[in-house]
């Protein structure tokens, strides 16, 4: 029998919402009707709108996604206006302010606390610079991530970006890849260093060569049902094919439309296409692809370069992000810049397309790791462009605790979110900056903060995974986090060993503190911390991890999903102002 | 009159006629034992995967995967009375009390 959702999607779905969108904006809010709202926020999604949690109804995400990141100049400003204009809250963010944007995992950006009044004309001022919203949410095509720097590059293999755009181009408002059983997730990487993280992907395109009547051919090959939700984290699988830049699109529409038949549409909780590899196995889907979904006889997988992968794998050589300055193809240098947890100010935002427009080619690009590259800069406006203050806080040359800190959106915003997220793991990082030494050697060092299992914050694929929990503390349920060790990717990727269930939120970072001692003590010369967490088990592990409480403070222990806004002075469900008018005056309830 | 009923958002929360009334991270008591070897198991919800009506009081039950607070045990939990129908509102039960098929059918809530 298929779900609620899947019938809604049969009656009205794609580019066919765009119109009720302005219909309703036009009328306000209140003219959504009562039994028809979870309908309509379902659909919205499609339009990268997503009705934000309990206690803050008529208030929305919005999500724009850019191929692989790459904010064209004059694009990364826009939205910074947009933000200003229109992605204010009714009360501040103690440590963020009110007005931000948030880089997410999968390099786009979510506005909060927008109105659906407001979104024409948002839609029309990220239209006239090239941006859109559409299928950043919902069941389809979401933002094509890829490789950051694809095109400047020196590690570049295959030109990921032309793929990346081609893909984009093909599947976005494409009526027989619209409606999906479930979201669709498609990764490119172009380089040698595996940035595009194609193994968490449902489907990833990675760089290999092949011999082809007596030539060789550069291309990609194929995998297929990777993600890390809900308990069920699966790499994707090598399906044994290799194509050719020209016959991607092409396998990408194939196995897309495999999905699209294939899939589970009576059971969203299986509909991924990771339980369709778990059923029919990687050969039997190449099998009905070439069978059913492609013209012309598929080549076998070529030779890749996953050897060669050091992105967020562990102690290999190579970059492991792309923080810091970095010379590009043509000269000019690329600049990463850390953007703790992925949230950047409006004012800071500003600054930076400033700096960018006057130092640089005004390109902005966002990456898997919650950060943002500026490019194009010229080796004499390095230092000028990094003497602006707002690079203080924005820096390419972060503390690793730092660098490596991504949080998902959490409880302030999230429905499905356990505890809160963003603030915590700022000031986990802040603490553990101000109290802990990273032992000799350790640069690198992930800690990923994710709310729930849904794992938006890639939790399983960092040094220290957490995820959100709930414990009992001095007989009171406190929020928590459940600890994991040793996940990351690379030639061999590996997600973490859970080893410490529901530590109480106030302990973790005594937690890492006495682990990282512990390793320091324990490891044997230059292993690295992924090496010493392999060659343990997860009781031995579990050993090393000693929850401890410290002189970190934590404001956010009580059950922040009980509250309409974690951080309001008056934060009970009866305190909401929402649901609001356009202007924010609250709408009575009818009780 | 109908009732809608469904979960939404990778069953982050239950609808009832297009409103969000029951969230998942709310800890929910259960009868003793019943979920784990606790006395008295205090289950934090982590996810809906169904909803139902049952019997003439219009029980609103889910289907749920939780946790104990106090063991760590997860496990899924079948037919978990969230709240009943009373004269077409929805009145939700409240967590912290104990909740099962049994108690909750003679509790008169």
């Amino acid at each position: 029998m298929p779900t609620d959702v899947e019938e809604w999607k049969d009656e009205i779905y794609g580019t066919d919402i765009r119109d009720h969108i302005e219909r309703f904006a036009e009328d306000g809010w209140e003219s959504i009707p009562d039994d028809e709202k979870d309908a309509w926020f379902e659909r919205f999604k499609w339009y990268g709108l997503y009705h934000q949690r309990a206690g803050q109804e008529s208030y929305f995400m919005m999500r724009i996604g850019p191929p692989s990141g790459v904010l064209e100049p004059g694009q990364f400003r826009r939205i910074v206006e947009i933000a200003d204009e229109y992605a204010r809250g009714p009360v501040s963010n103690p440590e963020f302010g009110n007005g931000w944007l948030d880089v997410t995992t999968r390099q786009a950006i979510q506005l909060h606390w927008i109105r659906i009044e407001d979104v024409p004309d948002i839609f029309e001022a990220l239209e006239d610079v090239g941006l859109s919203t559409v299928q950043a949410c919902g069941d389809s095509w979401r933002n094509i991530v890829g490789c950051p720097v694809a095109g400047k590059d020196k590690h570049e293999h295959v030109d990921a970006q032309g793929l990346a755009d081609d893909l984009h181009d093909t599947f976005k408002k494409n009526e027989a890849h619209s409606n999906l059983p479930r979201k669709w997730k498609v990764s490119v990487t172009g380089c040698d260093e595996g940035c595009g993280q194609g193994d968490i992907n449902d489907l990833a395109f990675e760089p290999a060569e092949k011999e082809v009547d007596g030539e060789t051919v550069t291309g990609y090959n194929v995998r297929v049902g990777g993600g890390l939700a809900r308990n069920e984290p699966r790499f994707a699988k090598n399906i044994d094919v290799f194509v050719t830049p020209e016959q991607a699109v092409e396998v990408a529409g194939g196995i897309s439309a495999l999905f699209r038949d294939h899939g589970d549409r009576e059971n969203r909780y299986k509909a991924r296409i990771k339980f369709l590899v778990d059923e029919w196995g990687a050969e039997k889907l190449r099998n009905v692809l070439q069978e059913e979904y492609i013209d012309f006889e598929l080549e076998t997988a070529g030779e890749d370069l996953r050897h060669s992968y050091s992105y967020n794998a562990g102690d290999a050589d190579g970059k492991h992000d792309h923080v810091g300055v970095h010379e590009q193809t043509d000269g000019n240098n690329y600049i990463g810049l850390n953007v703790l947890v992925g949230r950047l100010g409006i004012d800071d935002g500003y600054e930076i397309a400033d700096a960018a427009e006057e130092h640089a080619s005004g390109e902005v690009r966002l990456t898997q790791r919650q950060n943002i590259i500026l490019t194009d800069v010229p080796d004499d406006e390095v230092d000028a462009l990094l003497d602006n203050p707002v690079f203080d806080e924005y820096s390419p040359d972060p503390h690793p605790f730092q660098r490596g800190s991504i949080a998902c959106t959490g409880s302030e915003f999230c429905s499905l979110s356990i505890v809160e997220t963003k603030n915590r793991q700022v000031r986990f990082s802040r603490w553990l900056v101000d109290n802990v030494s990273l032992p000799e050697g350790v640069e690198d060092f992930h800690i990923h903060l994710s709310g729930c299992t849904a794992s938006c914050a890639q939790p399983q694929i960092a040094d220290v995974s957490l995820r959100g929990m709930k414990t009992r503390k001095d007989g009171e349920p406190v929020e928590a986090l459940d600890i994991g060790l040793g996940g990351g990717l690379g030639e061999n990727p590996q997600f973490a060993s859970w080893v410490a269930d529901r530590v109480p939120a106030d302990e973790v970072p005594g937690a890492i503190e006495n682990l990282l001692g512990n390793f320091d003590d324990a490891r044997r010369d230059g292993e690295s911390f992924r090496e010493f967490v392999a060659a343990r088990d997860d009781e031995e592990l579990a050993d090393l991890v000693e929850p401890e409480e410290t002189s970190y403070e934590d404001p956010f222990l009580h059950n922040t999903k009980r509250t309409w806004y974690p951080y309001a002075e008056e934060d009970g469900f009866d305190d909401s102002p929402a649901p609001a008018r356009a202007d924010g005056t609250p709408i009575p309830s009818d009780d | 009159m109908t009732i809608a009923l469904r979960t939404l958002d990778d069953g982050a929360w239950i609808s009832v006629n297009d409103s969000r009334e029951v969230g998942v991270s709310d800890i929910w008591t259960l009868p003793a034992r019943e979920f784990c070897g606790c006395e008295t198991p205090h289950v934090m919800l982590e996810g809906f995967s169904g909803v139902d009506l049952r019997g003439v009081d219009t029980h609103v039950i889910a289907d749920a995967v939780g946790m104990c607070i106090d063991c760590g045990t997860r496990d899924g939990i079948e037919s978990l009375p969230v709240g009943r129908i009373v004269e077409g509102e929805f009145k939700r039960y409240e967590p912290e009390s104990v909740q099962s098929p049994s108690v909750a059918a003679v509790s008169g809530r």
